[in-house]
């Protein structure tokens, strides 16, 4: 399977405190890739690399070829179009409207497009999370739910190739959960795309992951199918199904 | 022994505090002008806040102002009255507004209008992760939010000052007419004859300064906000403390010069 991320002996803290300590990963094209891991492990501070939003320590982070840390304002500008990141607290601009939010990114990446081509854009991202009609609302107006499923439609409207999600099921109850899992997949298909998903949510980790890797003491320590996981005799994985 | 050494230490860690804040301001302030005033300019967004920062504090100023003219007037009557040149309170708080007081009490309400409302909004916007969002997003979040504040403050704190003097003036006028009678025409007519180039320009070009410092003071503190809601409410705090101590500043530094170029 053509690698989409390879990530090379990362390292990254911050002070004294090793956050990721020689982490290497790669995704595979159109695979969903569940990194697990206890909170404050580093999993979001992992992403963040990944987009460029922290530069590491050491090592590399390689997206469709091109090192992320090595990459100038202009360069990571032209790659974050073709990642997608879902914020754990959704991010959305509060004092923006939904359709507003959706439009932000697009009208700054293909500012030649017109008012028709944006608002059929902005309804077919709301279109495939189900929320049409909350095109004119404001974010205060929505549930966490909604707000996830928008985040996700903002997330999907540039149509990334790669997506990052920061545990995007806390905070839910489980049906929402079970329903922002099931548009995670349904996205994917339609899209092709390949995720980073970050969690420690196992009913997420089961209804999304092609592949589960679990970050411990900073480093990748074990990989493998969830099934693989859920068999495994070793404490620190078996943890994680008590 | 060991309370010496405790407040020794303190102190030295203030010290440290304050030339490590100082420094980053002054980072902030130089990646303003490494980064912030390059294309591509964000103009649609640059307006929109010169409406929401200049526009929508013309009621305060305007109320303060004439509020500041009216009890200033009032205030100063009395002592002229006393040396008897009573007929010389036109001219006097006519250089009084147009050379200090209608450009430092402006920017002061401005300080407190506005460094706070941009220190909590970044502010928010940084604990909310919006500016990491608008980051991924590939919009360069120091031009759109940074930029575009400071620029708006700088050019519109001067456009307020001249309106809140000349609002002030009115209010000097009214202020006048309450123990007297002044014709509007007389009133302004002995305020411009008192008034030279000397007093109205450093006075005006100092507001520019005066508004840099507002929008540079609010972002910094926004865009460095952390440490949840207590921390964006530090934020909104700090940068009205801060941009007041430095618009004190700035109008020293300003007098000296203008000493200095032989206007006063």
């Amino acid at each position: 399977m053509e690698a989409v991320i390879v990530i090379e002996h990362l390292f990254k803290s911050f002070g004294s405190n090793v956050v990721l300590n020689d982490f290497s990963l790669e995704v595979g094209k159109e695979e969903n890739v569940v990194v697990l891991g206890k909170s404050g492990s580093g999993k979001s501070v992992l992403i963040k690399c990944i987009i460029g939003l922290l530069k590491p320590d050491s090592g590399t982070i390689k997206v469709f070829g091109e090192n992320i840390p090595d990459l100038n304002h202009e360069e990571l500008d032209r790659m974050r179009t073709k990642i997608g990141f879902l914020f754990q607290g959704n991010a959305l601009y509060d004092s923006m409207t939904v359709r507003e939010n959706l439009e932000f990114s697009l009208r700054r990446h293909w500012i030649d497009f017109s008012q028709q081509k944006v608002d059929g854009l902005v309804m077919e991202a709301l279109e495939n999370v189900g929320l049409p009609h909350t095109v004119e609302m404001m974010p205060a107006e929505l549930s966490g739910g909604m707000l996830k499923r928008v985040a996700l439609a903002r997330t999907m409207i540039l149509q990334p190739e790669i997506i990052l999600y920061d545990e995007p099921t806390t905070g839910l109850d489980p049906v929402t959960a079970r329903e922002i899992d099931n548009l995670i997949l349904k996205l994917q298909r339609k899209y092709h795309t390949s995720s980073i998903i970050i969690t420690h949510d196992m009913n997420c980790v089961k209804n999304t992951a092609d592949r589960v890797a679990l970050l411990l003491d900073g480093k990748c320590y074990a990989q493998g199918k969830y099934a693989e996981f859920e068999r495994s005799t070793d404490q620190h994985i078996k943890q994680f199904f008590e | 022994m060991a309370a010496t050494n405790f407040s020794l230490m303190k102190f030295t860690a203030n010290v440290r505090e304050f030339f490590g804040e100082t420094g980053n301001l002054a980072e902030f302030t130089g990646r303003f002008f490494s980064t912030g005033i390059k294309p591509r300019f964000e103009l649609k967004e640059l307006f929109n806040q010169c409406y929401l920062i200049g526009y929508k504090s013309l009621p305060l100023i305007a109320l303060t102002g004439f509020i500041m003219g009216l009890v200033l007037t009032m205030q100063l009557r009395p002592s002229l009255v006393t040396y008897g040149v009573e007929s010389q309170l036109p001219v006097m708080v006519g250089i009084a507004i147009v050379r200090e007081i209608g450009p430092v009490i402006t920017a002061l309400i401005f300080a407190g209008k506005i460094a706070s409302s941009i220190g909590a909004e970044l502010g928010s916007m940084k604990v909310t992760e919006q500016i990491d969002a608008m980051e991924v997003g590939g919009t360069n979040p120091f031009k759109y939010l940074v930029a575009t504040r400071v620029t708006a403050t700088t050019v519109m704190l001067p456009v307020l000052t001249v309106m809140g003097d000349a609002i002030c003036l009115f209010g000097a006028y009214i202020g006048v007419n309450i123990r007297s009678v002044t014709s509007f025409h007389l009133f302004f007519t002995q305020v411009f004859h008192s008034l030279s180039f000397g007093d109205a320009l450093p006075a005006f070009i100092k507001t520019f300064f005066f508004g840099f410092a507002i929008g540079i003071v609010g972002c910094y503190k926004g865009y460095n906000s952390n440490k949840g809601t207590r921390g964006v409410g530090n934020s909104a705090n700090s940068a009205v403390v801060l941009s007041s101590v430095m618009i004190f500043i700035i109008d020293l530094l300003a007098v000296q010069f203008t000493d200095i170029l032989g206007l006063n």
